[in-house]
């Protein structure tokens, strides 16, 4: 049996430092044109944009080393979003990263758009891998990982999971894989803000414990509260410098974080505010920014 | 006429039948909301189970069900039910040869702006080339409702394709439906549109439009698309001389592929196919992909036109 493990002569992008008012920063705007692109587009999913927006501005400010003007790098960093319906997120922080000029958001969800409503790679070339089919993300992450190793590259892939997806029967295929082949330089995140979409992931199809099930199948487990940027970046910090496992970060969210009306309610999984809602979301998002 | 969409009547017709009969149990994925299994839920809730996002264990979930005598129906978005529980649909259902109903809503492009990662153009060729299994594709609230029951009294694997977009009820309450037989919503003597699905009401218009312009088209709604009914396809063939199918599925392995295959081995007879040229979807509303990928009343009557040409 031929099982890899690598010895990083260099740790990718590790040098990096976060800097959380910048990176803060990033993140209001983020939420703000996750809103903004929902209410355009009239549908989507704003519930799990949000929870994860704050680990997707650590990932592109604070750690991931991607460049928009050499995106084809073969060095760089990968990201997949496997939960692909939290599309806007991944659009909403490319834009603010520079791949694509902001307007550009607006097109979501619309007839030609490279913004579909799930991420698509051949449309939108900074996407790493299509989405949208819960569950498999994380073994096309794997195996971008597979590639680093193979070719002895120093990139690191990173995919956000859901906590509703996880039932998934491929993730833990995928799980066991990466632990099989000791794939340390793949960090998954886990959105835990313990809704799916017909209600709370406990009453759906209980999915927990979480850590101890990853720990069982010989990842690299952190607990972290994904809304603190500190904790977010500290913890991507340590999964870098794990060497014989995969890692995944268990980030405990708020689904629809920012937004009060939205927040912890299982009915903005996937309907796209209003004008209205929208104003007053985004008035709330700049008083909790500035207060 | 009222307007509603296929999984609408779905989610009545499965209450119905629920408060009929005690062996029904319903399986769901996550979607009980968008598939309507939740009206059944809510009122049963014994009798219904969420596996969580899990397509493949569902399937196999409502199998273990039926080797026990009862009826399981089995729910999730088309293309989960299709393509993701597609080797458990086949190996722990059909080949056994269950009794599960699978009922499938969201599929086609008129899903809309999820676009194409969501939009099953290749489940009626997937569910089709597996022996053992039915294909309902019904075109209005109504058709759905009965087809729903007969699929309930009918004993085996039946795939039911339902659709997110509301369509105009075609039919009246007191007409009738049989699975594998074909309906003749309009008859006609030059050319017939056989039609499933969301596009019903498109062909049904496409025919009344040529009929202003003199000529007259029959209009099949083929709402069991396996076992095709054939008896309609070859009277079509003999009595009109020019088909023309209308899908909203890839041309490959759809209604057009069922027709066109019958009718080369008994009566060759011009067919145009109206459907996907083999691409996938995307996003963009129910109605503008449906120009976008000619599938309107429009291009239904210009294929009638050309295959009467070439007859
Ligand atoms: C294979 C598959 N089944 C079902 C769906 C429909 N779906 C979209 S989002 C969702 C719930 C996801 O919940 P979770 O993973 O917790 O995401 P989050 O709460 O972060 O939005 C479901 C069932 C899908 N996209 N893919
Ligand atoms: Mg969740």
């Amino acid at each position: 049996m031929i099982t890899y493990s690598r010895q990083r002569k260099q740790l990718g992008g590790l040098g990096m430092k976060c800097e959380y008012q910048e990176i803060a920063k990033h993140a209001l705007n983020i939420r703000k044109n996750i809103l903004k692109m929902l209410c355009e587009a009239k549908s989507g999913h704003p519930g799990g944009s949000l929870s994860a927006t704050d680990i997707m501005a650590v990932l592109y400010f604070g750690h991931m080393n991607i460049d928009p003007k050499n995106y084809t790098d073969p060095n760089r960093d990968r990201f997949v979003l496997s939960k692909g319906h939290a599309a806007p997120v991944l659009y909403a922080t490319l834009a603010e990263k520079g791949f694509f000029p902001e307007e550009e958001l607006m097109t979501l969800r619309k007839l030609g758009s490279r913004l579909q409503g799930h991420p698509d790679m051949k449309k939108l070339p900074y996407v790493e891998m299509s989405t949208g089919s819960l569950g498999q993300g994380l073994s096309a992450a794997a195996g971008m990982a597979v590639s680093g190793i193979v070719d002895k590259k120093d990139y690191y892939t990173y995919v956000m999971l859901g906590d509703g997806e996880i039932q998934e029967g491929q993730i833990w295929e995928a799980a066991m894989f990466s632990a099989h082949y000791k794939l340390s330089n793949l960090i998954a995140i886990l959105d835990y803000n313990s809704l799916q979409i017909d209600g709370d992931i406990r009453d759906i199809m209980n999915p927990n414990p979480i850590p101890e099930k990853w720990e069982a199948f010989g990842w690299h487990v952190q607990n972290i509260d994904g809304h603190d940027l500190k904790q977010v970046c500290d913890a991507i910090t340590k999964a870098k410098e794990e060497k014989n496992k995969p890692s995944i970060i268990i980030a405990k969210t708020i689904k629809g974080k920012g937004v009060s009306f939205m927040e912890n309610k299982v009915g903005w999984h996937g309907s796209a505010p209003c004008e209205e809602q929208t104003e007053k979301a985004i008035a709330e998002l700049e008083e909790r920014y500035n207060g | 006429m009222a307007k509603r969409a296929t999984r609408e009547a779905y989610g009545k017709a499965l209450l119905e039948l629920g408060r009929e009969h005690e062996d029904i149990i319903v399986l769901d994925a996550d979607l009980s909301g968008s598939t309507k299994t939740a009206v059944f839920g809510g009122e049963f809730p014994e009798r219904f189970f969420n596996v969580g996002i899990a397509e493949g264990n569902l399937m196999g979930i409502a199998a273990g069900v039926a080797t026990t005598g009862k009826v399981a129906f089995a729910s999730t978005f088309a293309i989960f039910a299709s393509a993701r529980a597609c080797e458990q649909i086949r190996n722990s259902i059909c080949y056994p040869n269950l009794n599960v109903k699978i009922a499938a809503t969201h599929a086609g492009i008129t899903v809309g702006a999820d676009g194409g990662s969501h939009q099953a153009i290749e489940d009626i060729a997937i569910m089709s080339a597996m022996p053992n299994m039915t294909v309902v594709v019904p075109g209005d609230g109504v058709s759905t409702e009965a087809l729903i029951k007969q699929a309930y009294e009918y004993d085996g694997p039946v795939y039911i394709r339902l659709g997110r977009a509301k369509v105009e009820d075609v039919y009246k309450e007191s007409e009738f439906f049989s699975i594998g037989q074909a309906n003749k919503v309009k008859d006609g003597t030059d050319a017939t549109i056989i039609v499933s699905g969301y596009s019903l009401n498109d062909a049904i218009l496409a025919a009344k439009t040529l009929e202003l312009e003199g000529l007259k088209v029959r209009v099949l709604d083929m709402s069991t698309i396996k076992p095709l009914d054939i008896g309609s396809v070859l009277k079509a063939a003999e009595e009109t001389g020019a088909i023309v199918t209308v899908e909203e599925h890839n041309v490959i392995g759809g209604l057009g592929s069922m027709v066109a295959s019958f009718l080369a081995e008994h009566l060759p007879t011009p067919i145009q196919m109206v459907g996907i040229r083999d691409v996938f979807g995307q996003s963009g509303e129910a109605e503008e992909l449906i120009k976008e990928y000619n599938l309107t009343s429009k291009d239904i009557v210009e294929a009638v036109k050309e295959v009467i040409e070439r007859k």
